[in-house]
């Protein structure tokens, strides 16, 4: 079973993620801001994160340049999840190291597209 | 009535689904009930009938949707055809049910990658739906975000569509490339040319026998000896039309390998 990470300071929006990625037969691990999000990357870095725009400490972009840095940072395929929905935020997390973008509101189809998108299904 | 005029079967078990979708055209056309609605359109009040079409009709659709199909096109047809046309440098293609033209976009997109256009090559690609407002929202070209996000990975969206508020309109040069136009399946053909590739997708199953045998069979006669047919995966025009042969691990194409006239008269 692969495992996903959800980066949200929104419980409710880690609660839906996590249920959809349940229904998706993913294991899931959720963390509410960046600092810690690292933290258990280097524990045991997950097949896939799933990563909100604005989080308190470390902006979401700043997340992936640092997990992209790590000794297994190229492994996870990462997927902002966000309201951040205009082009430039788009190309700024394209170049600082993520695979896909989810523009909220999603649902659990467009999980599975983008999810299929990246070859996770 | 819709039977004749659209090909679309409503047995019994779709009748919720008729009162569910004519409320609207009811209201509308101000008629009380849907049994009052039906006695007029047997009329053949022209706007109403086309309000019930638009209204009947199933418009779902997706950017690549089943994927596998347009690798098909991109691995196995295209290649092939890019051979066989060498010559002539003219390709032409007509997605047949293409609702608000996103098989059409697709196929463009694929295109467009192998730069076709620079390398001199004219290329027809004809949309047409029965349904007039699914037309207008091809020629649009603007896609809503839960759209887009069906189908496209993001990198693709970003080098083919322009931001416009929470829309997405397609580009000027792949909007260009695709024709549009309003056309119901049961009628002629004829103004359609020869063609290399036709895409009928998820369409065929919401008629009956008769006119699944008929359409399939006036494509068979549209398509060029060598051309492609492509419907959804788990549908099959094997056993159908005569005219049509599978491709091994490739389902939903098939090839128009034998003439359909020569194989009936033979059988
Ligand atoms: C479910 S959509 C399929 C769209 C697209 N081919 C795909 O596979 O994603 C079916 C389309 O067929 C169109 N349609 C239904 N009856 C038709 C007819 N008699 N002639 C042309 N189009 C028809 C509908 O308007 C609708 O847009």
């Amino acid at each position: 079973m692969k495992t996903c990470l959800v980066v949200d300071d929104s419980r409710v929006i880690r609660k839906i993620t996590c249920r959809i990625l349940k229904e998706l037969a993913f294991h899931t691990v959720e963390a509410d801001n960046g600092e810690e999000a690292l933290v258990l990357c280097r524990r045991n870095m997950p097949d896939v994160i799933l990563l909100d725009w604005n989080l308190p400490h470390m902006s979401g972009v700043e997340f992936v340049r640092s997990v992209r840095a790590e000794k297994n940072g190229s492994v996870p395929v990462v997927l902002f999840c966000t309201t951040e929905n205009d082009v430039s935020h788009i190309s700024e997390a394209l170049g600082a190291g993520a695979d896909e973008y989810i523009m909220k509101p999603f649902d659990k189809s467009i999980i599975e597209a983008k999810f299929s998108e990246v070859g996770l299904m | 009535m819709m039977q004749r005029r659209a090909g679309i079967v409503l047995t019994e078990k779709k009748s919720h689904l008729v009162e569910n979708r004519l409320g609207p055209v009811m209201r509308r056309f101000g008629f009380k009930d849907t049994a009052s609605l039906l006695a007029e359109l047997r009329h053949g009040h022209e706007a109403l009938v086309q309000a019930v079409i638009e209204a009947m009709t199933t418009n779902d659709s997706a950017f690549f949707r089943d994927r596998k199909t347009f690798d098909e096109f991109r691995d196995i047809v295209l290649p092939s055809l890019l051979v066989a046309r060498a010559s002539t440098k003219r390709l032409s293609i007509w997605c047949a049910a293409c609702a608000a033209g996103q098989e059409a976009y697709s196929l463009a997109m694929l295109l467009d990658d192998r730069k076709l256009l620079a390398e001199g090559w004219t290329i027809d690609l004809y949309a047409t739906d029965i349904n007039g407002q699914m037309i207008a929202r091809g020629e649009e070209g603007l896609y809503s975000q839960f759209e887009v996000q069906r189908g496209l990975p993001i990198r693709r969206l970003l080098t083919c569509f322009t931001q416009e508020g929470n829309s997405w309109r397609i580009t000027p040069h792949l909007r260009r490339m695709v024709t549009f136009r309003k056309f119901n399946l049961l009628d002629s053909f004829g103004w359609l040319p020869d063609l290399d590739v036709v895409f009928c997708r998820n369409v065929l199953m919401y008629f009956d026998q008769k006119t699944r045998l008929s359409v399939i069979d006036r494509i068979a006669d549209i398509l060029a000896p060598d051309g492609a047919l492509l419907v959804g995966p788990a549908e099959s025009v094997a056993g159908v039309g005569v005219g049509f042969t599978p491709v091994e691990n490739a389902p939903g194409l098939f090839y128009k390998a034998r003439p359909v006239q020569l194989l009936r008269r033979a059988g």
